[in-house]
């Protein structure tokens, strides 16, 4: 259990966290979500006793990190996984923080196994990615076996698989009855690794409610409207019918229309009452990415502006007309609402969706992390977006060849998971 | 010392051994140091033969053997400082100070464990350094020798492999309370290679400059009374420089202990 209590850092004018209090409780995977520079990895240095707070106070199971018993036993944190020297092997790098908390050595070989880095561990972490870095990272917070673990953005940098991994990872430490707080500012990742989730903006907190929640309080059901694209009357035409019948309609990028307040079938029948065809008219769900982008809105420190060219732009030829801008929908722009649908632009039926979500996958692996896909799919992972090769074909299975092969039917992340399982209990004889 | 505390410390300087010995610097640093301060005082060895019957005669009186063959020390002590830098601002420039912190809240444990490490892997290649430097440097010098029997000659070769150490681990201390190690060997490398130099040197200067580290401590390395006579013997101007080293370590201890890491 973690606990914050008026949580304040201040870096001379500038406040960092302000005010925080939050618990994170033990059993499940707690999210923790802001914009960037929301005052996330601060907070989680404090956590550590790393940084010391400029009011309030956070404790690890009641006691403030620096005064906690055995500390590395207790709490495992993964914070920059660059945070490495690059000369070293991953190994020895291990070796060092296992020695430091009094970890016998043969921990290192275990951890090792377990974030799939067995193969390369004598290699020099400097030629590692991205994505190796992180699995080290993972690694030296699960060396000490803690019952509070934190993750300070551990999926930056991994490929589809490896987040599919992360998360499983993450749900497996949480179901074993650890406490598990992971920062993150995408809502679709913790979306479906978390149960819980802490949402801070300029280091406030902005929300801290279950998933279910946030969901039910968050996202708004709508349904997309759309008309012969040759016959712009017509969407007029049926714009002023829903509106006259108490909906809310709103244009969106690519010609359709976006309507709240009336049910499917009421839409339908205006549409027909008013003579004009539909393509479409579907149902859907305002994504939880769009909530906490509602809700974080105001709190952005970082903000793009559109990028004018003006210094790049040659003059026209005469005669020629400007290219006609149209603005994104997106942060910032007036009437913002959502990010744009990812129908626009492309052919808006041509794409097969296999799942209800009705969102497109464009770019299949990108999705996961970046695109929208599988927010529909709640809980439960899209297996759509991640199909990687057959089942117990992934990358991780050498780990899992110490152990009796698990069944071929396990799926690819249940290996290294049955793996740990099976370290810990041998840890704890 | 509670026994949890020395537990601490004894794990803190395992980590630290493995740390400082699975880096190429140290291996670099520290050859440099030691074929540095050896080849550099041969060849000052050879030139002294060589020009010994021109020198003047207070120039031959004051002739002192085995400083001639510590004269590499100048040069040697910067690959020294090299090292004691890497070794405390590694943590900072890398990041792992967050991750050694984390698993070692007591700093003064984790900071003091990190120096003892790297002080002792010093002081054995200092040790080993002078007296190669001295045997060596005698050997080139053949007829003008001086013999490790001789009165003062063993606390000098002693004292070259202490001096060693010191600049080490005074250089940790510095790297302590910079941090970053561009800081801290942009301002000691110019510091002991030109700057005290001066300082000692300059008559203007010399009464304060001669209390600085490496003034100081290098008084141990000679054997033949100066021209111009310090007023403070081998052992004093070693005692110097030991305050030094121990103001660096208490300003990098309180700095690190107060700080955000």
């Amino acid at each position: 259990m973690i606990e914050a209590v008026g949580l304040t850092k201040r870096y001379g004018a500038k406040t960092a966290v302000d005010d925080l209090s939050f618990r994170v409780r033990p059993g499940t995977v707690t999210g923790f979500l802001g914009p960037n520079g929301s005052g996330k990895s601060t907070t989680m240095r404090m956590i550590l006793g790393l940084d010391r707070p400029t009011a309030g106070h956070v404790t690890i199971g009641g006691y403030p990190y620096r005064k906690l018993p055995n500390a590395p036993r207790q709490v495992g944190a993964l914070l920059d996984a660059k945070a490495v020297h690059g000369g070293r092997s991953a190994r020895n790098h291990l070796l060092c923080l296992a020695q430091l908390s009094g970890i016998p050595e043969r921990r290192v070989d275990e951890v090792l196994g377990v974030v799939g880095l067995k193969d390369v561990a004598r290699k020099r972490s400097k030629g590692f990615s991205l994505g190796m870095g992180q699995r080290l990272g993972i690694a030296a917070a699960l060396l000490g076996d803690p019952q509070v673990l934190l993750f300070d953005e551990p999926v930056n940098g991994l490929d589809p698989e490896g987040i599919l991994w992360v998360r499983n990872l993450m749900k497996l430490l949480a179901s074993e009855g650890r406490t598990v707080f992971v920062s993150s500012h995408l809502m679709s990742e913790m979306a479906l690794t978390a149960e819980h989730l802490i949402v801070i903006g300029r280091g406030r907190l902005l929300a801290d409610m279950s998933v279910k929640d946030f969901i039910s309080h968050n996202s708004a059901d709508f349904a997309r409207v759309r008309v012969p694209a040759i016959e712009p009357q017509q969407r007029e035409k049926l714009t002023a019918a829903l509106t006259g019948a108490g909906g809310q309609v709103l244009p969106e990028a690519g010609g359709s229309l976006r309507v709240t307040g009336l049910s499917l079938p009421r839409i339908s029948d205006l549409a027909h009452e008013a003579d004009v065809r539909l393509w479409e008219l579907s149902p859907h769900q305002a994504s939880l990415e769009e909530a906490y982008m509602r809700m974080t809105q105001g709190v952005v420190d970082y903000r793009s502006t559109a990028d004018r060219r003006s210094g790049l732009q040659e003059p026209l030829p005469p005669g020629m007309q400007p290219l006609p801008v149209v603005p994104p929908a997106g942060q910032g722009q007036p009437g913002w609402y959502a990010p744009p649908p990812p129908q626009r632009g492309g052919t808006p039926f041509a794409m097969p969706r296999p799942a209800d979500d009705g969102y497109g996958q464009d770019g299949g692996g990108r999705a996961g992390r970046t695109g929208p896909a599988g927010y529909g799919a709640q809980g439960s992972v899209a297996p759509q977006a991640y199909g990687v090769q057959a089942p117990g074909a992934g990358r991780l299975e050498p780990s899992a060849a110490a152990p009796p092969a698990p069944p071929a039917s396990a799926p690819p992340a249940g290996a290294p998971a049955h793996d740990t399982t099976e370290r810990d209990s041998e840890d704890r004889r | 010392m509670p026994a949890v505390q020395v537990m601490r410390s004894v794990q803190v300087m395992r980590s630290e051994w493995t740390k400082v010995r699975t880096v190429a610097s140290t291996v670099w640093t520290l050859s440099v140091a030691a074929v540095v301060t050896v080849a550099l005082g041969m060849l000052i060895s050879y030139l002294s033969r060589r020009d010994f019957a021109s020198m003047s005669a207070e120039e031959q009186l004051t002739f002192d053997p085995t400083f001639i063959s510590f004269a590499g020390t100048s040069l040697g002590q910067l690959a020294m400082i090299v090292f004691g830098v890497l070794v405390v601002s590694n943590e900072y420039s890398t990041g792992m100070i967050r991750t050694s912190l984390a698993a070692v809240p007591q700093r003064g444990t984790f900071l003091f464990g990190k120096i003892a490490v790297a002080a002792g892997l010093s002081l054995a290649v200092g040790m080993v350094t002078s007296f190669a430097a001295f045997f060596l440097g005698q050997a080139v010098l053949g007829p003008y020798r001086a013999h490790i029997g001789d009165p003062g000659v063993l606390r000098a070769v002693f004292g070259g492999g202490l001096y060693m150490t010191l600049i080490a681990v005074f250089s940790m201390g510095v790297a302590a309370m910079l941090r970053g190690p561009l800081l801290s060997l942009g301002i000691l490398m110019p510091f002991f290679f030109l700057i005290s130099n001066i300082l000692g040197n300059v008559s203007a200067t010399k009464k304060v400059g001669r209390y600085l580290p490496d003034q100081a401590g290098n008084r141990i390395l000679r054997v033949s009374p100066l021209l111009d006579p310090t007023p403070y013997g081998p052992w004093g101007g070693l005692g110097i420089m030991v305050l030094w080293v121990l103001a660096a370590l208490a300003g990098g201890f309180l700095l690190l202990k107060r700080r955000d890491a």
